[in-house]
């Protein structure tokens, strides 16, 4: 399958200053891929070399297989949507003045381009000045924008700032729609839960280094970060449950009801076999895997180490 | 071509909508009146038309107002969206910087060329009904001083990006614009008189006192509109000086539209370098 992005060796520095340092990394056509890391960490930057905006130091990069620099990145351009961190649209313009200026741009037809502000939840806003919009209204609107022509791909940073979490559901709900046409996406976001269920690929930026690039799964097993499990046992309960279940790990007692256990990803499935043969004892089980923002510290942690 | 034109029609928009084209018209036709009739008093009886005397006043004021206008128009187009960030944006759509920057400037020149062609028409409106007749020639020579007045304000405007494209903040950018405005309509003829005045013609001969008047736009303007004619030039006080200029008023057009050229060429040089 072609890859949407293909980044060889890329690296981008201002002024002497290392922003982006020996990032490879490939989007495959239809998959998803969260850019995650701090604030500083280099996304952006990243994001403005794939759009053409900034030219590499050194490394190349293709987009939709064009070099974004040469006249074919034109092209290119045309079927890429966009949407900054921070959207900043001319508050004098009306909603439909800014819809209608970007698709004359683009080249897509206007009244189409107007049937975004449904798509977005904008309908009731089309005649109002920008300078009138919420935070959260401009942030709709710049994903109203970045959608237009039914883009292949779409480069879309921290796009759910901003956005209350109705909004954001219904933004998922956008993009999983567009995934499903076929478009690749990649969200650059330092909120990292919100991405971990939607994501195929993380790709992990620190300080300007790549230090990860695969699905969260496999993120999991790299890191061998433990997973938690949580039971909720009879009262009074814990002291017979953690007992019976110390050859698995360090139970640990919460409460009068509760007991947790911190379980490598190896030992997963015998401590739920052992935990199933407690019987009446164990009400329920929760199992917590290490979230986004786990691995990501870990992921750091290890960068440090490895100095 | 159709990205030019939707990034032109855009600026043209905007002009209208915050009222630049309506203000310089109304400013440009309300002086180009009062120019018409107050401004042929002192002629008196020495012959002159009232459209001739109109052309001559009409020049001066546009050399002081023209660039004032043109460089108010450009100095925040570029380094303006940087601020803003709205250039971020637009520059990710399938629009060359080429583009944006030809499509600015038609717009722009577009909204300069209004003002100018509402301003001075109301003045060549009024003469025309007052009843007096007019030699054909003047009619040509008004018609060039509209067209000059279009390229003056076109070599500001494009002096206007290249300062935009330059500097990174908008207030410098403004403070370079009335520096330009400053040197070019005021200062440059003063210090060129004052050296002519100071060394008695010694070091400044004829030839090289007309590059001089060629190097500034503003003055190339002013060549054009006042020697180059006839019947215009004997009315203004420069002719003594450019009469013994050996170039024909094109000369100073093609000085002009060098003007025009050469600053946006560059500007669009340094924007495809530019890293946003």
């Amino acid at each position: 399958m072609a890859d949407t992005i293909k980044l060889s060796h890329v690296s981008k520095s201002y002024a002497g200053r290392p922003v982006v340092m020996d990032v490879s990394l490939s989007l495959p056509e239809g998959y998803l891929m969260a850019l995650v890391g701090h604030n500083g960490a280099g996304k952006s930057t990243l994001i403005k070399l794939m759009l053409g905006l900034t030219r590499p130091t050194e490394g190349e990069i293709g987009i939709l297989g064009q070099d974004p620099l040469s006249p074919g990145g034109m092209e290119a351009r045309s079927n890429t949507g966009f949407l900054p961190e921070n959207v900043v649209f001319e508050g004098a313009l009306s909603g439909r003045e800014v819809m209608t200026f970007f698709a004359r741009i683009k080249g897509e037809p206007v009244a189409k381009s107007l049937e975004l502000f449904d798509l977005v939840g904008l309908s009731h806003a089309v005649d109002m000045k920008v300078k009138t919009y919420s935070k959260g209204m401009r942030q709709r609107l710049g994903l109203a924008q970045a959608f237009l022509g039914e883009p292949r791909l779409l480069l879309l940073d921290e796009p759910t700032s901003g956005l209350d979490s109705a909004a954001q559901i219904q933004f998922y709900n956008i993009v999983k729609m567009l995934k499903e046409r076929g478009a690749s996406i990649l969200i650059s976001s330092h909120a990292l839960t919100e991405l971990e269920a939607q994501a195929d690929l993380i790709a992990m930026m620190n300080s300007g280094h790549l230090m990860a690039c695969a699905s969260i799964g496999e993120l999991r097993e790299i890191a061998g970060l433990p997973s938690m499990l949580r039971l909720s046992v009879r009262d009074g309960k814990t002291s017979e449950v953690a007992e019976r279940l110390k050859k698995c790990g360090a139970p640990t007692k919460i409460n009068g009801t509760h007991v947790e256990i911190a379980i490598s990803p190896d030992d997963k499935m015998t401590t739920l076999k052992k935990v199933g043969q407690l019987g009446k004892e164990v009400l329920d089980v929760d199992v917590y895997s290490p979230s986004l923002d786990m691995l990501y510290t870990a992921f750091c942690q290890r960068r440090e180490n490895g100095r | 071509m159709k990205n030019i034109l939707v990034i032109a029609g855009k600026e043209i928009r905007d002009g209208i909508r915050n009222r630049w084209i309506l203000a310089t018209a109304l400013l440009l036709g309300g002086l180009s009146l009062g120019l018409a009739f107050l401004g042929s008093a002192p002629v008196g009886e020495v012959g002159a038309s009232r459209l001739a005397v109109t052309v001559v006043s009409l020049a001066s004021l546009m050399i002081l107002l023209g660039p004032l206008i043109a460089l108010m128009l450009s100095f925040d187009a570029i380094v303006g969206d940087v601020e803003r960030g709205t250039l971020l944006l637009l520059l990710s759509y399938p629009l060359s910087r080429g583009q944006l920057i030809l499509g600015k400037f038609a717009g722009h020149v577009s909204i300069f060329s209004a003002a100018v062609v509402m301003g001075y028409g109301v003045a060549a409106l009024a003469i025309t009904l007052s009843g007096e007749e007019i030699a054909s020639g003047e009619w040509a020579a008004f018609l060039g001083l509209a067209g000059s007045s279009i390229m003056l304000g076109a070599a500001f405007i494009s002096m206007g990006y290249l300062v935009s494209v330059l500097v990174k903040e908008r207030a410098t950018a403004a403070g370079i614009a009335i520096g330009l405005w400053l040197l070019f309509a005021l200062l440059y003829d003063m210090v060129l008189l004052g050296i002519l005045v100071a060394d008695k013609g010694a070091t400044l001969k004829p030839d090289l006192f007309n590059v001089l008047l060629l190097i500034n736009p503003a003055d190339a303007f002013r060549l054009f509109n006042l020697s180059g004619l006839d019947s215009i030039g004997t009315l203004s006080g420069m002719a003594a000086l450019a009469g013994h200029a050996d170039f024909s008023p094109w000369t100073a057009l093609s000085a002009l539209l060098a003007w025009v050229i050469a600053p946006l060429g560059l500007t669009g040089m340094l924007f495809r370098r530019k890293e946003i």
